[in-house]
């Protein structure tokens, strides 16, 4: 592999990276004026397509502040922590068979791994602002983050169970006589529901933003946060929003391959396939948030390791039993 | 691409930040007085030292991941292989679940699932 072809591939995921974010952003906002019967941004450009190029615009050309109580090597080190995170979990996502920059026999450890590095960026940006809305901020993403990981661990390896192998590409060519989800059918559901709980709380979003309640911390652990510093833990959450979407599009409902096989013949359509499968999954986290009232810290705690976690545990056995028993659905 | 993408991938976010962080204080407006490098607090002055002991809560809760996630690395070899394996295999992931269902109860008889 040259040099230059290495320089390129990175450039694209860099694009996508960037283009994703602003896109998101833009769907977010829309959604949810939706919900609220507004109209949302509409002004710059065909529906307001533009808006966030907008946004991004403004916010590189903002002065970048900070208090000068600050830990600055710590405070200055936190976005590369959230942005090189993200960026990496998104280069093992398989948009089609062969848009795919690393395929590494561990996928899916890794994305686990990898998404549980990126909360020491929090953790270090609202301890070194020296602020103490972001530090209670930071402090209650680290309890939540590591408490909430388990269950998307563990509702990940519910899958291997079925599907033999970490490595994604794999999964993916598993799920060629049927969606995991059909698959594994009972097992498979609770744990794609419990995924996209826990999913929702790992990516700090609503119901789960206690880190950055707005009504009582100020803007949480990025209080002391501007411009564009500002821009890349904004930009990093809602990657990883779709993050939570991609892993689960890639491990219950077959990645890039088209319901009933009906495109197969055409192999470049998988990335509709996958953009569309993922988009309903966000805008599913979208609906989330405009249903459900904040929790509190206690109750945030209780739903994770009282309910859960041991439906989780319940949860492996059942499976266990389904694949040893072999009353797989298959097509 | 190998395992040389991690790498690759680990520069282009470096430079993603850093170059943007670049161009940020190239083109930006600058001013500067004393009111701006207070840290935030709504407007109010901060009182006492930010960097103080903190609630154990959270480290109580630290703990208990700690012995959760060292369980959850210790499922994913069991879970690759357990195709080939079958019924002994069911069995002693009952055994060992029941044992960690057990230290579970355990810290909730103990109270320290509750958040005060």
């Amino acid at each position: 592999m040259s040099i230059i072809e290495m320089v390129l591939i990175a450039l694209v995921y860099l694009g996508i990276f960037s283009v994703a974010g602003l896109f998101l952003v833009l769907l977010e906002r829309r959604v949810a004026a939706w919900f609220q019967l507004r109209i949302g941004p509409n002004r710059v450009g065909f529906q307001g397509l533009l808006q966030t190029m907008a946004d991004a615009l403004k916010l590189v050309s903002k002065e970048l502040t900070g208090t000068e109580k600050a830990d600055k090597f710590l405070y200055n080190l936190a976005p590369y922590f959230v942005i090189i995170t993200a960026l990496m979990a998104l280069g093992v996502i398989p948009f089609t068979k062969d848009f795919q920059a690393f395929d590494i026999n561990i996928g899916i450890f890794f994305l686990i791994a990898i998404s549980s590095i990126g909360v020491i960026g929090i953790l270090l940006g609202g301890w070194a602002s020296n602020n103490k809305f972001a530090l209670i901020g930071a402090m209650r993403s680290g309890v939540q983050t590591i408490s909430y990981e388990l269950s998307v661990g563990l509702s990940l390896l519910t899958m291997i169970l079925l599907t033999r192998s970490l490595q994604l590409s794999e999964i993916v060519e598993v799920q060629k006589n049927g969606w995991l989800i059909v698959q594994g059918h009972i097992p498979a559901i609770i744990a794609f529901m419990v995924f996209m709980i826990a999913g929702t709380a790992e990516t700090n979003r609503a119901p789960f933003d206690m880190v950055e309640a707005e009504s009582e911390l100020g803007a949480g652990f990025h209080t002391e946060y501007s411009g564009m510093k500002f821009a890349y833990f904004f930009l990093a959450e809602f990657i990883n929003m779709f993050l939570i979407a991609a892993i689960a599009t890639t491990v219950f409902f077959g990645a890039w391959l088209s319901p009933f096989g009906i495109t197969e013949s055409i192999p470049w359509l998988g990335v509709f396939w996958f953009l569309l499968k993922t988009l309903i999954l966000v805008f599913l986290m979208m609906w989330f948030r405009w249903t459900f009232p904040r929790l509190r810290v206690d109750q945030l705690l209780t739903l994770e390791w009282k309910y859960l976690l041991p439906i989780n545990l319940v949860n492996i056995v059942i499976m266990a039993f389904v694949v040893w028993q072999n009353l797989i659905i298959q097509f | 691409m190998g395992s040389e993408a991690i790498i690759v991938f680990f520069l282009a976010g470096v430079v993603l930040v850093a170059g943007s962080n670049f161009l940020s204080n190239l083109i930006s407006h600058k001013s500067d007085n004393a009111q701006k490098r207070e840290p935030y607090e709504s407007g109010m002055k901060t009182i006492g030292p930010t960097w103080v002991q903190f609630k154990v809560g959270y480290y109580l809760f630290a703990i208990l991941f700690l012995i959760f996630d060292v369980e959850v690395a210790f499922l994913v070899p069991w879970a690759v292989v357990f195709q080939d394996f079958g019924g002994v295999a069911f069995i002693e992931i009952i055994i060992f679940l029941f044992i960690l269902g057990l230290g579970l109860l355990y810290a909730w008889k103990k109270g320290a699932l509750k958040w005060e």
